[in-house]
């Protein structure tokens, strides 16, 4: 057996943090994107400015601050106290919420980028056709934005696999519930056990191609769709 | 029925109508680019929404202080300078999308009906971008008016196409304005095509009405500017009677009399739209008989106005067809011209449009 059952164990939580945190940034993130692409709103570059702050930001900072609000005497804290749950600091959970901010503006920028390009002509011609709001995003925006939609969960996913500083800041290090991929590998430099390492590392390398290479197969086949 | 009352500031942009528009035909919006035709038909469609706005459709009211009906609600057709085909649908997803909206049954046939009446029947499985400009705009045409709208809103639907595939898509427009039941707005700045469209027109110029009335009497009348163009003319309505087989000749008859057009046959009870140039029309007091001129009719002159420093423009009743001569004003004196008068009208030249 290459792997032991605690490489195995931090592969699933990267995995399934990956999972979870794309799905909620699509959830999220899509609203947040279509009213950033759609607004007149003439101070619309200051959510612009913080979507992006993930960018530039060292993931300590994000980390430090992440820890000061989900312990018991921060906001989200007690708001999960106040709910009679426990504070999300070093749990899965607290992962999730961390990974959404980070991996924010991976999500948002694509998403953004992909309904402006749409401009307002297919949805007007939508509207005259009897389409409601909420109709003419499903049935139009969605499907001319779909490359898009792929390109966010890609870089949301991947880049939530690559997370490493603000994990260790915020979920510790628990073997089997915040364990992830990169931290383990971290641990195994550490300890010199550097063949160990080499499998992990490798294996992220592999898997982040396949993935990868696959996705923007995919996305060629969709880009014969032209806005005329 | 559509009233708008429109009076709409957009930047040093005024936009400033009052204008009804008839329950059946084709009401032209005609006026230079920046005369705020494009403003209006997007208004009334509720693409646009401006302070100031009353607008009417019948009892319905669409727009007024404190009331909008959002486009999808007005059950409008609108069609777009560019085709806009939605790009990821088939050429019949696309004809269905809005007619699955309006609640309408039979949705296939629908498709096949208004696929049909534009020629783009064999064309239904394909994608938007597999088409030529002139089918896309076919299909957008289609599109809109198979979702039986109350009302047809068309942004100068031929301007981004070249001369080929304008004449490709006019027959059909021909039929539509045959065969649609409800108003229809059609915005444009060539006079070719309003010529051959419209029954009414609406001449907008810096976002004010300069005039508006049936076509006929607009184009004829003196007190505005296109009557006194260079290529000033009038429409005349005809209808076929018959066709003189040896020469070739359709006879073609109207309100005032007959034109003789020649050309291929045209069936027997057609109605015939002629355009007439005023600079193809002379006048004359006696009729002239030997003469090659063929359409020879009596007219009464009603108003008399100059066109630059050597010409004037007359304008004659020919049993109730306004109709436009341009003479000098050397010949208007000597052949004593004024309102009342009675003279022939020589056509030299006449084109038929549709």
């Amino acid at each position: 057996m290459i792997f032991d059952e605690a490489a195995i164990s931090a592969f699933l939580i990267t995995f399934k943090l990956a999972a979870v945190t794309t799905a909620v940034l699509l959830v999220l993130g899509t609203p947040l994107a279509w009213w950033l692409a759609r607004t007149g709103w003439r101070f619309k570059f200051i959510p612009e400015a913080v979507v992006a702050m993930p960018l530039v930001l060292p993931p300590t900072v994000l980390g430090f601050y992440l820890l000061i609000a989900l312990g018991p005497n921060g906001p989200i804290g007690f708001l999960f106290e106040s709910a009679g749950l426990a504070s999300p600091a070093f749990t899965f959970t607290g992962l999730v919420i961390g990974s959404v901010i980070y991996s924010l503006p991976f999500v948002v920028q694509p998403l953004q980028g992909a309904f402006e390009a749409i401009g307002s002509r297919p949805l007007e011609v939508a509207a005259t056709l009897g389409a409601s709001p909420a109709d003419r995003f499903f049935s139009v925006a969605v499907p001319i934005a779909w490359p898009g939609f792929l390109t966010a969960a890609v870089l949301g996913f991947a880049h939530t696999i690559g997370e490493f500083g603000v994990v260790l800041m915020i979920g510790g290090n628990i073997p089997g519930s915040t364990r992830v991929v990169s931290i383990a590998i971290y641990d195994h430099v550490e300890s010199l056990e550097y063949a160990q390492a080499h499998w992990l590392a490798g294996s992220l390398m592999v898997i982040s191609f396949i993935i990868l290479t696959v996705v923007y197969g995919l996305n060629r086949r969709f880009r014969p769709i032209r806005l005329k | 029925m559509i009233e708008a009352s429109f009076n709409i500031a957009k930047g040093d942009f005024v936009l400033e109508t009052d204008v009804r528009i008839p329950s059946k035909g084709v009401t032209a919006l005609f006026g230079p680019s920046g005369s705020g035709k494009t403003t209006f038909l997007r208004t009334v469609a509720g693409l646009e929404r401006h302070d100031g706005c009353f607008l009417k459709f019948w009892d319905e009211e669409w727009q007024d202080d404190g009331v909008f009906v959002p486009p999808h609600k007005r059950r409008i057709g609108y069609v777009f300078q560019e085709p806009s085909l939605f790009p990821h649908l088939t050429v019949e997803k696309n004809i269905a999308y809005g007619i699955k909206r309006r609640g309408l049954r039979l949705v296939d046939q629908t498709v096949r009906k208004s696929a049909k009446s534009l020629g783009i029947d064999h064309l239904l499985d394909r994608s938007p971008s597999e088409l030529s400009g002139g089918e896309m705009q076919r299909v957008a045409i289609a599109r809109a008016v198979g979702a039986n709208p109350r009302v047809l809103l068309m942004d100068e639907p031929l301007s981004s196409l070249d001369e080929g595939r304008k004449r490709e898509i006019l027959p059909y427009l021909d039929n539509l304005h045959r065969d649609l039941e409800i108003p229809v707005i059609y915005v444009s700045h060539s006079t070719d095509e309003v010529a051959r469209l419209a029954d009414r027109l609406i001449v907008l110029a810096e976002g004010r009405v300069e005039c508006e009335g049936p076509i006929s009497e607009v184009l004829t009348d003196l007190a505005h500017p296109l009557a006194h163009r260079e290529d000033a003319e009038a429409i005349i309505e005809t209808a076929v009677e018959s066709y003189d087989e040896d020469y070739g000749l359709n006879l073609l008859k109207f309100s005032g009399g007959e034109f003789i057009v020649p050309g291929a046959p045209i069936e027997v009870g057609r109605r015939v739209r002629l355009r007439l140039a005023a600079r193809d029309v002379s006048l004359t007091l006696e009729k002239q008989k030997d003469t090659s001129i063929l359409n020879i009719f009596s007219a009464v002159v009603t108003e008399i106005a100059p066109s630059g420093t050597s010409q004037v423009t007359v304008r004659l009743d020919a049993g109730g067809t306004p109709v436009l001569s341009r003479v000098t004003n050397r010949s208007a004196e000597v052949l004593g011209l004024k309102p009342g008068k009675e003279v022939y009208a020589q056509a030299k030249s006449v084109a038929v449009i549709r």
